[in-house]
């Protein structure tokens, strides 16, 4: 029953936190309902029994993306009367889109049901949760069964952070800039000069 | 604890208590007996915090208030707890005062998994190490609320550099946990422990193996992740006034300490379960289990603290190039490179933990 309470708390904190990311006026406001959704996505993975999964999500939705999130949004200079101007414009794209959205999973949804012998997919995927913690479970599948497309996505991150920072990197002339080698090795006496100063006389 | 309130009950009133309230009461009992107690060494460590300093300062330090000074921190509690609290006017209300009891939270929560003693804990997830990370992960979201809703410049500033510093060190303490991980292959804090049982020459401790160096970046991480000296620079004085607390006062500020500090204590608990065997004594000599696990536990983490005050009486704080230099340049390739090498020993003389 515990059980039970838990999930209903959690999903409704959820769901209204992801209406107030789409409604809340101020974007840092809807950054912080994001945050909160997925803290609480995070407690419906450990009710599932899927720790590993939350804690993971917690670890890098929470405390990585959208901590930069939250920089660039409170970084803006937000007008927020022109903001609301261009609402009757984009109303139509952004049904479309979630016209779109659903119907795709919609689409899954059915194939999934629908494919045969999906039933010996869907139980050999699951190894019982009390013999194998869900930590073992996923990295054996990751690192066996999925090697080769788990080391293409790293490649992908590495073109790709590669690639921006070819694209935003310049030398530029004429900057100071800090040679830690040398501030390391600069000692006491090249820095210093006792000088004897005779009285009234000055340097 | 849940087993003891029932057994009291139905001694006491003949009540047999329903299985649920069982579970709610005894989870609570145990939450309380944690977070009370880190509350209360929270304002027993500031004052050891203050004497250390001014013993290395050569001066006296808090001595008036009580035997030793020793109730100092409680009389300044009552000291904050009777001002004003002032809101600015242009602040963002709700997030104001959200922010300094999200630091306080994530300050506490994390010592739900932490083991005083074998079977001491209040839950023991199996993937406690990865709650902590978690957790010291949020901690940076007390800052940054703070310093957007203050409305000011500095506040603003500080909360920048406290969430860049912050992201930056997690990377590399994210590899020393992983290499410690490694070598367990648990990520049970409790297994953690029970892995360093004589794990070398008859000593408890993954320190005393070829993890050493690990236990340093961990320690200076610590340091930037708790915002402690040498890197402050979220408060820095000279250059920002007081950084993300600058507009705070009263209790709203004395929490911000309390967070701080229970952080730091927990930081120091995490050193010594992952480095130092928790509570079991430094060398495997069997006298020495004679003396309760918590001692040896609270007795590692007080010397850790105590390196920390030491630190903060006595290095000056790193400029702001220097700081993100040592995070990327030197400690993301060092524990990197410490992780390739552990797992290359692990796999070569098949001692991975299956």
């Amino acid at each position: 029953m515990i059980i039970a309470i838990c999930f209903y708390i959690f999903a409704t904190i959820l769901i209204g936190s992801a209406i107030m990311v789409v409604f809340s006026k101020n974007p840092v406001h809807s950054v912080l309902f994001l945050i909160l959704a997925f803290f609480n996505a995070a407690g419906l993975f450990v009710l599932l029994g899927a720790e590993f999964v939350a804690m993971i999500l917690v670890i890098v939705y929470v405390g990585a993306v959208a901590v930069m999130f939250l920089f660039v949004v409170m970084m803006l200079d937000i007008n927020f009367t022109e903001l609301r101007k261009g609402v009757q414009d984009y109303l139509p794209v952004g049904l479309l889109i979630g016209f779109i959205l659903p119907v795709e999973m919609a689409v899954i949804a059915g194939g999934w049901s629908m494919t045969d012998g999906i039933a010996s997919t869907i139980t050999a995927a699951t190894p019982p949760v009390n013999e194998v913690s869900n930590t073992a479970a996923i990295g054996s599948i990751l690192y066996t069964d999925y090697i080769f497309l788990f080391q293409l996505a790293g490649l992908i991150l590495l073109v790709a952070m590669i690639g921006a920072i070819v694209l935003t990197h310049r030398k530029r002339t004429g900057v100071k800039k800090q040679d830690i080698g040398k501030q390391v090795r600069r000692r006491r006496h090249e820095a210093f000069e006792a000088v004897d100063v005779k009285p009234g006389q000055g340097i | 604890m849940g087993k003891y309130i029932d057994i009291f009950m139905n001694w006491a009133f003949g009540y047999q208590m329903p299985e649920w309230a069982i579970l709610t009461f005894g989870t609570l009992a145990n939450v309380l007996l944690v977070a009370l107690p880190v509350l209360l060494a929270v304002a027993m460590i500031v004052y050891v915090d203050r004497k250390v300093w001014a013993a290395i300062h050569l001066r006296k330090g808090p001595n008036v208030v009580g035997p030793f000074g020793l109730m100092q921190s409680f009389a300044d509690g009552l000291k904050v707890f009777l001002k004003e609290t002032i809101i600015p006017a242009g602040a963002n209300k709700f997030l104001f005062l959200l922010a300094p009891g999200l630091s306080l939270i994530f300050g506490l929560v994390g010592w739900a998994v932490i083991p005083f003693d074998e079977g001491v804990v209040v839950s023991d997830l199996n993937v406690g190490i990865l709650y902590l990370f978690a957790v010291s992960s949020l901690a940076v979201y007390g800052i940054i609320i703070a310093g957007w809703a203050s409305n000011s410049r500095y506040a603003f500033l500080g909360a920048m550099r406290s969430a860049a510093q912050m992201i930056s060190y997690e990377v590399s303490i994210g590899f020393v946990l992983v290499s410690v991980l490694l070598c367990v292959g648990s990520l049970n804090l409790t297994d953690i422990v029970l892995a360093q049982k004589n794990v070398m020459f008859g000593f408890n401790g993954f320190f005393f193996t070829g993890l050493m160096p690990m236990f340093f970046i961990f320690f200076i991480s610590a340091l930037a992740e708790t915002n402690r000296t040498p890197f402050d620079l979220p408060e820095a004085e000279e250059e920002i006034v007081a950084g993300f607390q600058i507009e705070y006062s009263s209790m709203s500020m004395a929490l911000f300490y309390l967070g701080e500090y229970a952080t730091i204590i927990l930081m120091c608990g995490l050193m010594s379960i992952l480095f130092f065997g928790g509570w079991l004594p430094i060398i495997d000599w069997e006298p020495l289990y004679m003396i309760p696990g918590f001692i040896w536990f609270f007795g590692k983490m007080f010397f850790f603290f105590f390196c920390f005050a030491w630190i903060k009486a006595s290095v000056p704080r790193y400029r702001y190039d220097q700081l993100m230099r040592l995070g990327w340049k030197v400690f993301l390739p060092v524990s990197l490179i410490w992780v390739v090498l552990t797992s290359g020993y692990l796999v070569f003389f098949c001692k991975f933990a299956s």
